[in-house]
């Protein structure tokens, strides 16, 4: 069995402020990380790894220094890489990220599993699953907070909604995203890290896709199109309540009961 | 579409070109600048990189946008036929976009049982309700949900699709928009219309504090799902639309996916339901203190709802969780105990009519949204505060 793990790196804090003077982004300690959703995805490829010694590969789109979330990969027990880098595919938005990587799946895979994250602490937009799983023309499902049975064929996964909790079985092949905290995941190890520190990463450009045609990725290819971004506005009217604690607790329960609050 | 064009002659410093991404995009390699793969298309280089990075808008034509009238609404019901409100709240802000450009308000109804539903989108202004209804619907599901809604876009052709950014919608909108190779903008918070037809989506962005003006110019239908209780209910009106009823081929009914087991779980009120609400912030020191913060909010009839942080803690369950990531609430009063807030927390509950802020820190960003603000320890001042109420109370 083939499990694809689909991960992003992102930056170091989800803290990025707007300078108001400069309307600059202010970039302090901006180090870059693994999302922290998709170490959940690995830990679950893991586990069934455990289960069914199935072959795990990560993949990830970024500029080439992302290839180092690829390594931690490899030292927390994936067996091997898919980077896709190249000019041509920066500036993707939503449509753009998820045609990249079902280009890039198409072109590492077939695989039986895909497994991301719940979602990105950068975009947020918890999207790029469903879109792959449509371009790969796979069935999907979201929210998984427990794996059931494996077998060739088919994996049994609990999704968890609002007000229910429902357990499924899909064929493979078939794209999950998994809840954070489905499994505690493990921590890089620093033997495997000895271990793969020469494992060669498949590298992938524009040109080794099937579908090369730059105007199809990237900024080119994005129907969305950010048009400005700025500081959001901050409330005006507002007061403030002086004094002691206790004098401050007085203020505020007197303007509950002015307000109704505590009939 | 557009891209950066890089003019190398205009180079004369490449480090502090370099230093102006905010995503490190831009890298120096034999002695040329070029953008990377990390590019956000934030623009940042195009207004502070003094004529060296130059933005070329592509000429080519996008959609017939005259094509593509309305607005639609997708409505989810629930296994028994009852609407999710988030539905009343897109058709109340999609009447008013559409009276900006003169389209009609469609609302797009999937499911059993679909008539008390439809009927009740008429009340609220929709002036065509479009249904898919039948026994293989019931239950949401993937496969046959994408294939209703992309059935309803190709016979309706809508301009824009807004849908609930609940846990179904947030899979079927991502499933469908890359049907239709068009673009999709999450969890925006404003939206408004240009003369154009194209839709100004507005969200928090980069996890930051940092709003982002999103649109769609060259593809429609243009997707946007927007969280529950972001937009006001509107208020009722005299119906003046119709149902149209809609059916789909037996096997695009069909699912891959086999249900083994459904279990309901305890109904319990959710935050989202409560008048009033008491968080729990980072300035909370242990999880037996909440018990204080549990008092507070029994005195005034509410319940205690928590920042990510707590939740992460593993001190309140992720059900009472606001914020970005969690539930988007709106009581009539909230009150908030040691929380910083940031902006993924305010964009959940900026819609409170009463926000009270208690925090140690005069700078803290809750601030900026509390309409009563106590700069204060809240072990000093929640303890006054109970007592003071319950002599208030009587």
């Amino acid at each position: 069995m083939n499990i694809l793990i689909c991960i992003k790196q992102v930056p170091g804090t989800s803290q990025v402020e707007i300078d108001e003077k400069t309307g600059t982004l202010k970039r302090d300690g901006v180090a870059a990380k693994m999302n922290p959703f998709d170490l959940y995805a690995l830990e679950t490829a893991l586990r069934l790894k455990e289960r069914t010694s199935a072959a795990l590969t990560v993949l990830t789109m970024g500029p080439p220094q992302c290839e180092k979330v690829v390594r931690e990969a490899f030292m927390m027990g994936v067996d091997s890489g898919v980077i896709l880098s190249d000019r041509a595919f920066g500036g993707a938005d939503v449509l753009m990220t998820s045609y990249t990587l079902s280009e890039g799946a198409r072109r590492a895979g077939p695989f039986d599993l895909i497994i991301c994250g719940k979602q990105t602490t950068d975009g947020d937009t918890a999207q790029v699953g469903a879109e792959l799983a449509e371009w790969l023309g796979i069935p999907h499902v979201v929210n998984v907070k427990a794996i059931g049975e494996i077998d060739e064929r088919a994996i049994t996964v609990t999704v968890d909604l609002p007000d229910s909790e429902v357990t499924e079985r899909i064929p493979f092949p078939c794209l999950m995203t998994v809840e954070k905290g489905i499994f505690e995941p493990r921590l890089p190890s620093y033997r495997r890290k000895l271990a793969t520190a020469d494992r060669e990463i498949t590298w992938l450009a524009l040109a080794d896709l099937n579908d090369s045609d730059p105007k199809h990725y990237g900024l080119n290819g994005s129907p969305t199109q950010v048009k400005r971004i700025f500081p959001p506005e901050s409330h005006i009217e507002r007061i403030t309540l002086e004094g002691s604690p206790a004098e401050q607790a007085a203020a505020l329960a007197k303007l509950l009961e002015e307000r109704k609050f505590l009939q | 579409m557009a891209s950066i064009k890089i003019n190398q002659s205009k180079v004369t410093d490449p480090e502090s070109l370099i230093a102006l991404c905010p995503f490190g995009a831009i890298e120096s390699k034999n002695g040329k600048i070029e953008i990377n793969a990390g590019c956000r298309m934030c623009r940042m280089c195009i207004r502070k990189g003094g004529g060296v990075f130059e933005l070329v808008e592509d000429a080519a034509p996008g959609v017939d946008k005259s094509k593509w009238r309305g607005i639609a609404v997708v409505a989810e019901i629930d296994e028994d036929g009852s609407l999710h409100p988030v539905a009343l709240e897109l058709l109340g802000k999609a009447r008013e976009l559409a009276a900006k450009i003169n389209h009609p308000v469609t609302a797009l109804v999937i499911g059993s049982g679909t008539q008390p539903a439809a009927e009740r989108l008429l009340a609220y202004g929709a002036d065509e309700v479009h249904v898919y209804d039948d026994p293989a619907l019931r239950h949401f599901r993937i496969e046959p949900y994408a294939n209703a809604l992309e059935d309803f876009i190709n016979l309706t052709h809508p301009s824009s699709v807004l849908v609930g950014g609940t846990m179904n919608g947030r899979s079927l909108a991502p499933r469908v928009a890359a049907r239709f190779r068009t673009g999709l903008t999450a969890d925006c918070t404003v939206l408004d219309m240009s003369a154009n037809t194209d839709l100004d989506q507005i969200r928090p962005a980069y996890g930051g504090n940092i709003m982002a003006h999103i649109n769609t110019p060259r593809h429609r239908p243009q997707f946007a799902t927007v969280r529950y209780k972001i937009f006001p209910i509107p208020p009722k009106d005299e119906p003046h639309g119709r149902i149209i009823a809609h059916t789909l081929a037996p096997e695009r009914l069909t699912s891959l996916i086999e249900v083994i087991e459904r279990r309901r779980k305890s109904a319990e009120k959710g935050i989202e339901e409560c008048e009033v609400l008491v968080v729990c912030g980072r300035g909370v020191k242990k999880s037996e203190d909440i018990s204080l913060l549990e008092e507070l909010a029994t005195l005034l009839g509410g319940r205690v709802a928590s920042t990510r942080a707590v939740v992460e803690a593993g001190w309140l369950d992720a059900k009472r969780q606001i914020g970005l990531s969690g539930r988007t609430v709106k009581p009539k009063l909230i009150i908030t105990c040691g929380v910083s807030g940031a902006i993924q927390f305010v964009a959940g509950m900026s819609g409170s009519e009463l926000i009270v802020a208690i925090n140690t820190d005069p700078n803290a960003s809750i601030f900026k949204v509390a309409h009563v603000g106590i700069v204060g320890d809240i072990y000093q001042v929640i303890p006054e505060l109970i007592e003071k109420i319950k002599r208030l109370k009587g």
